[in-house]
């Protein structure tokens, strides 16, 4: 009898198996896909609809891309702050990314060598990424403070004076230029020094997670590249230069957009660090889209923003499947 | 973990003979190091000193008298019991749920046959593209008060509630990839045996994989409950008052409140800070696979 049991079990044909395995399988899927659908999914869309609309709070008048060339171009009101948000956002960008990649590339080269201590370097490196930005801000902005901060304290080792760094509107190279006596155009000022402070926050923040990357991106690379490389007597510049730097394109590709991406959305550091002042000096996108919507209770407005981020978001994504291609694996 | 990265392999020709460079790479890391571990000097030593001494120029490199009760001070002047108990609650419930809809979906991407997974699972990639800020303003308005109407249906009016900090984030389809690549690689010899056995597809789960899986459930798990740890923009809009609001929350409204008690600030950024600091030494080579397998960036 057992032995006709198990031929009866084999002989379930997948075709007849099939529709069982598929409620099944939708059962097992259901608690993802109800709350991935509601909270994701829907919303994403729901907020593209929202984008048409006047919107405060409750649903007003159907606008069509109104929200959208309001901060565009057509409200004297709206669109210089979308600009120069914009600008904000990049300027931020430009500031922390490649920063934070360079640094971040020189140590992880350095630990991936075997060394003393390499385990401790690293956990260092990493704490910061644990640590909240509200928890980070409380201690930056009194390190930053224009009285009592110990980074004034640092620049005075140096003999440059005291700065206002978190609370410093002018631009950077404005400041640095009056600093010879020299003074530039508006146009020429650049980005606030608290912008440039901001930025060195987030590379902080960021630092350890990058070299944990890069760290994975080096051990994929073979060591036979490196044995063929020294048997024919390159240096150890030549190697890092002709070997490891090309072989690990895709990673620090990898990095680049999701650091940048990381960045355009990012909105804990801004808040808690700055608030978006001095003089708007560091109002983000994002923080726009938080006052627009959360205390001018704008939400039309507010979405449309959100999804003009979206897109310039979505762009570095599809940027990034495109070249990494099937590289990058998620998962 | 048959396929992390081993990140410990080092180039062999380093290790030879030490000389000079040796010495300068251990400058260079030992520079940065100060530098990043610096932000933690000071609120460590800042958290022990009185406040005429936290706010003293130069700072002093250590507390020449030491003020314990600093701690005692901080926790008193917020309800910082309320905030932990709900920022616990709200982790930790978080992330179990999360982990059971991962385990769930991941093993029925990878172990079973059904319609509509294809779609199903590109659907599910595409979430990862989205944004946080493309669907704050509609989960905002789905929120609130159900005398709104939400697409034609009362909204759910659970602001200053748990459940608005825990049900949106109960699924995340980064877990579910994180679990069924995990999944991916146990052996189909080990199904084709339980089935024979006569094991469903339940009982196969919860009896064979998950015990196998642990380390892709401590990170996942870990990476859940970090962000959940420190989540601060939702809360921040959905709630309002300290029986529901958050650690992070809380701290970024004692920023006001501490004023110029900055050793008080200190103190208080320090038990907040600490659990996470603590929880990550212990586990730290599962978060650190999990990212450098994954590229997830909180």
């Amino acid at each position: 009898m057992a032995a006709e049991v198990i031929p009866a079990r084999v002989r379930a044909s997948p075709r007849r198996r099939l529709p069982v395995e598929t409620i099944q399988a939708w059962l097992f899927l259901l608690p993802a896909v109800v709350i991935i659908g509601v909270f994701k999914v829907i919303p994403a869309i729901a907020a593209f609809y929202m984008s048409l609309f006047k919107w405060d709070v409750i649903q007003g008048a159907f606008r069509g891309l109104g929200n959208y060339t309001d901060w565009l171009y057509d409200s004297a009101l709206r669109s210089p702050d979308f600009w120069r948000a914009l600008s904000t956002t990049f300027a931020y960008v430009i500031f922390t990314v490649p920063l934070e990649m360079a640094i971040a590339l020189v140590l992880a080269y350095l630990l991936f060598q075997k060394m003393r201590a390499r385990g401790l370097y690293r956990t260092l490196y990493y704490l910061p990424y644990v640590t909240s930005f509200v928890a980070a801000a409380a201690v930056f902005v009194w390190v930053f403070n224009p009285q009592y901060g110990p980074a004034n304290e640092v620049l005075g080792l140096f003999g440059i004076g005291a700065q206002k760094w978190l609370e410093e509107p002018s631009g950077i190279f404005e400041l640095a230029a009056s600093a010879f006596g020299i003074t530039l155009p508006a146009w020429l000022a650049g980005p606030s020094l608290a912008l440039l402070v901001l930025s060195l926050v987030t590379v902080w923040h960021y630092l350890g997670y990058q070299i944990v990357i890069f760290l994975a991106g080096l051990s994929n690379i073979s060591q036979e590249f490196y044995e063929a490389a020294r048997l024919d007597g390159a240096s150890e510049r030549q190697i890092f230069t002709k070997i490891t730097l090309p072989l690990l394109s895709p990673t620090t590709f990898f990095v680049f957009t999701v650091a940048s991406i990381g960045v355009l959305r990012s909105f804990d550091s801004v808040y808690v660090l700055t608030n978006g002042g001095p003089l708007d000096t560091t109002r983000t996108v994002t923080l726009l889209v938080f006052r627009t919507a959360f205390q001018q209770a704008q939400f039309g407005l507010g979405s449309a923003l959100a999804f003009i981020l979206t897109l310039v978001i979505l762009l570095f994504t599809l940027i990034q499947f495109r070249v990494l291609g099937r590289r990058v694996q998620y998962g | 973990m048959a396929r992390a990265i081993p990140l410990e392999r080092g180039l062999p020709r380093f290790s030879a003979r030490p000389r000079i460079g040796t010495i300068a790479k251990h400058a260079v890391l030992i520079a940065v190091a100060v530098l990043v571990a610096y932000p933690f000097y000071f609120m460590l030593t800042s958290s022990f000193k009185d406040v005429l001494e936290a706010a003293r120029t130069p700072p002093t490199i250590f507390p020449t008298e030491f003020h314990p009760e600093n701690y005692t001070d901080a926790w008193n002047r917020a309800p910082w019991g309320r905030y932990f108990v709900n920022t616990i609650f709200v982790s930790v419930t978080v992330t179990v749920l999360e982990l059971a809809t991962a385990c769930l979906a991941a093993y029925a991407f990878a172990r079973m046959r059904f319609r509509g997974k294809t779609i199903l699972f590109t659907v599910f990639l595409a979430t990862l593209m989205i944004p946080a800020e493309a669907t704050l303003i509609p989960n905002y308005v789905l929120m609130s008060p159900s005398r709104n109407g939400c697409l034609g249906l009362p909204c759910l009016g659970w602001f200053d509630s748990y459940q608005v900090q825990i049900v949106p984030f109960i699924a995340s389809a980064f877990s579910i990839f994180l679990m069924r690549q995990f999944f991916l690689s146990i052996p189909s010899e080990l199904a084709d045996a339980a089935r024979i056995d006569g094991a469903g597809h339940l009982r196969f789960l919860w009896s064979i994989v998950l015990p196998l899986s642990v380390p892709a459930l401590i990170t996942a798990g870990l990476i859940t409950f970090l962000g959940s740890w420190n989540a601060f923009q939702w809360p921040l809009i959905v709630t309002s008052k300290p029986d529901f609001r958050p650690v992070q929350v809380g701290l970024s409204g004692f920023r006001q409140e501490a004023g110029s008690s900055y050793h008080l600030l200190m103190a208080a950024a320090t038990f907040v800070v600490a659990p996470i600091v603590v929880l990550f030494l212990v586990a730290q080579r599962y978060l650190v696979q999990g990212i450098a397998r994954t590229g997830i960036r909180g």
